[in-house]
C-alpha cells in the first residue's frame, strides 16, 4: 500500500485478468462439484466437504470483486483458498495411501480413500481439487504481491 | 462497464453447460435402465416377493424398498391408497433394496412376521416407529421387536424364524436383481416393467393411471 487506500475501480488490466482466471477456476470447479454429487449421485465424504466450503464462497467473492475490480479481493479470497488447499493435500495423502485411512476423519459410509472417487475413470477427484486451489493460491498471491510493491 | 460482460458470460456458460450435462446424463441412465431391463427382465419380479394386493392384477408395481429409507415411509401410504383404490387392478410386489446398515436386519424381521402372516401389519408397525430404531448413524433395528409387540405374533417363534437361511437366500437374490436393475435409490418403483423416470407421487399416479388405461382399452 502507498499510504493512500486503494478504491474500488483501481484493478488494473493484468490482475484482472488474474483475478478472472482464479474466479473461472472457483466457478468450474463449484459446478464440477455440484455436478459429481448431485447429477451423477457420488456421495462427498468428510474432507470433500471442507474442500466444498472453501471453494463455494471463492465463486461469490471473486466474482463481487471482478464486478466492481476491487483490487481487495485476493486478500479475502487468500485464507480460503490456503485452507482448501491444505485439505486437499491431506485429501490426496490418504487417497494415494501415503498417509493410513485409519488416521482420516472419515466415518463409515463415504470412505475418504474411495477409488471410484474419480473422473472418467483415471483422475482423481482430490487431485483436481488440489490443482485448483493451488492455481487459485498463485493467481491471488502475485495479484496481492504486485498491489503491495 | 465493459469489464464486466466476460463475467457473466463465463456463468452463464457454465451454467449452460452444467444443464446440458443434466440432460445427457438423465439421457444415459435411461437407456442404461432400459437396457438392463431388456437384459434381465427376469429380475423384477421373484417369486419369493411380499405381494400386496390382487395377485392376478393387470397392473403390477413393483418397488424396490428401504425398511430404513424416509421416503420409503412416505411413500407407503400413497402406494397402498393406490392398490385399495384400484378395485383389484394394481398390485404392489416388494423387493428389498438394503442400502442403509441394519436394513438386512429389519428385512429378517418383516419376513419372520410374514411367515405368521402378518408381514403387512409388521410393517406398517415398522414404518411408524422408524424415527426410533433406523438413524443411519446408529441404526437399532432390533427395536422394531418392540414395535411389534401387539400384533399377535408368536415372538419366540418369529426371533427364530428371522435367523432362517432362506431369508437370507431372498436377500442375496434380491440385492443381485437390484444391481442387475441399475436401482440406485430407494424407493425404485417400475410399472409393469416400465421404470419411473421422473421420480414422484404425482409421476408414479400417472404411470399407474396410463397402464391402467392401457389394460382396460379392448
Amino acid at each position: 500500500m502507498t499510504g493512500t487506500q486503494r478504491r474500488a475501480g483501481d484493478l488494473e488490466a493484468r490482475a484482472w485478468a488474474r483475478l478472472f482466471a482464479a474466479w473461472l477456476i472457483a466457478l468450474l470447479a463449484t459446478a464440477g462439484a455440484l455436478f459429481l454429487g448431485e447429477v451423477l449421485g457420488m456421495t462427498p465424504c468428510v474432507l470433500c466437504w471442507y474442500q466444498r466450503i472453501a471453494m463455494f464462497p471463492l465463486v461469490l467473492v471473486l466474482g463481487v470483486a471482478l464486478l466492481d475490480a476491487d483490487p481487495r479481493a485476493a486478500r479475502f479470497g487468500l485464507p480460503l483458498a490456503w485452507l482448501g488447499l491444505g485439505v486437499a493435500l491431506y485429501h490426496c495423502l490418504i487417497f494415494w495411501g501415503v498417509v493410513s485411512e485409519a488416521l482420516s476423519p472419515c466415518r463409515e459410509g463415504v470412505s475418504c480413500a474411495d477409488a471410484e472417487l474419480q473422473v472418467a475413470g483415471i483422475v482423481p477427484v482430490p487431485l483436481l481439487s488440489l490443482i485448483a486451489f493451488a492455481a487459485i493460491v498463485v493467481l491471488l498471491w502475485s495479484i496481492r504481491r504486485r498491489e503491495k510493491s | 462497464m465493459n469489464r464486466k460482460w466476460p463475467v457473466f458470460a463465463a456463468a452463464a456458460f457454465v451454467v449452460l453447460a452444467f444443464a446440458v450435462g443434466v440432460v445427457v446424463f438423465k439421457d444415459r441412465s435411461r437407456l442404461e435402465t432400459t437396457q438392463a431391463l431388456q437384459a434381465s427382465s427376469d429380475a423384477l419380479i421373484r417369486k419369493h416377493s411380499p405381494v400386496y394386493g390382487n395377485p392376478g392384477a393387470k397392473v403390477t408395481i413393483v418397488e424396490f424398498f428401504d425398511p430404513s429409507c424416509e421416503t420409503c415411509r412416505a411413500f407407503y401410504p400413497i402406494v397402498k391408497g393406490m392398490v385399495n383404490s384400484s378395485f383389484g387392478q394394481v398390485r404392489l410386489v416388494v423387493r428389498y433394496a438394503p442400502l442403509h446398515k441394519g436394513s438386512d436386519t429389519a428385512v429378517r424381521i418383516l419376513e419372520a412376521a410374514r411367515q405368521q402372516g402378518k408381514y403387512w401389519e409388521a410393517l406398517e408397525k415398522a414404518l411408524a416407529d422408524q424415527p426410533r430404531w433406523a438413524s443411519h448413524e446408529n441404526p437399532q433395528p432390533e427395536l422394531i421387536w418392540e414395535s411389534l409387540a401387539d400384533i399377535g405374533l408368536d415372538m419366540p417363534r418369529a426371533r427364530s424364524d428371522a435367523g432362517n437361511p432362506a431369508i437370507s437366500e431372498l436377500l442375496t437374490q434380491d440385492i443381485a436383481d437390484m444391481k442387475a436393475l441399475k436401482v440406485r435409490a430407494t424407493p425404485g418403483f417400475f410399472v409393469n416393467g416400465m421404470p419411473l423416470h421422473d421420480f414422484g407421487a404425482a409421476q408414479l399416479k400417472a404411470l399407474v393411471e396410463q397402464e391402467l388405461k392401457r389394460v382396460q382399452s379392448p
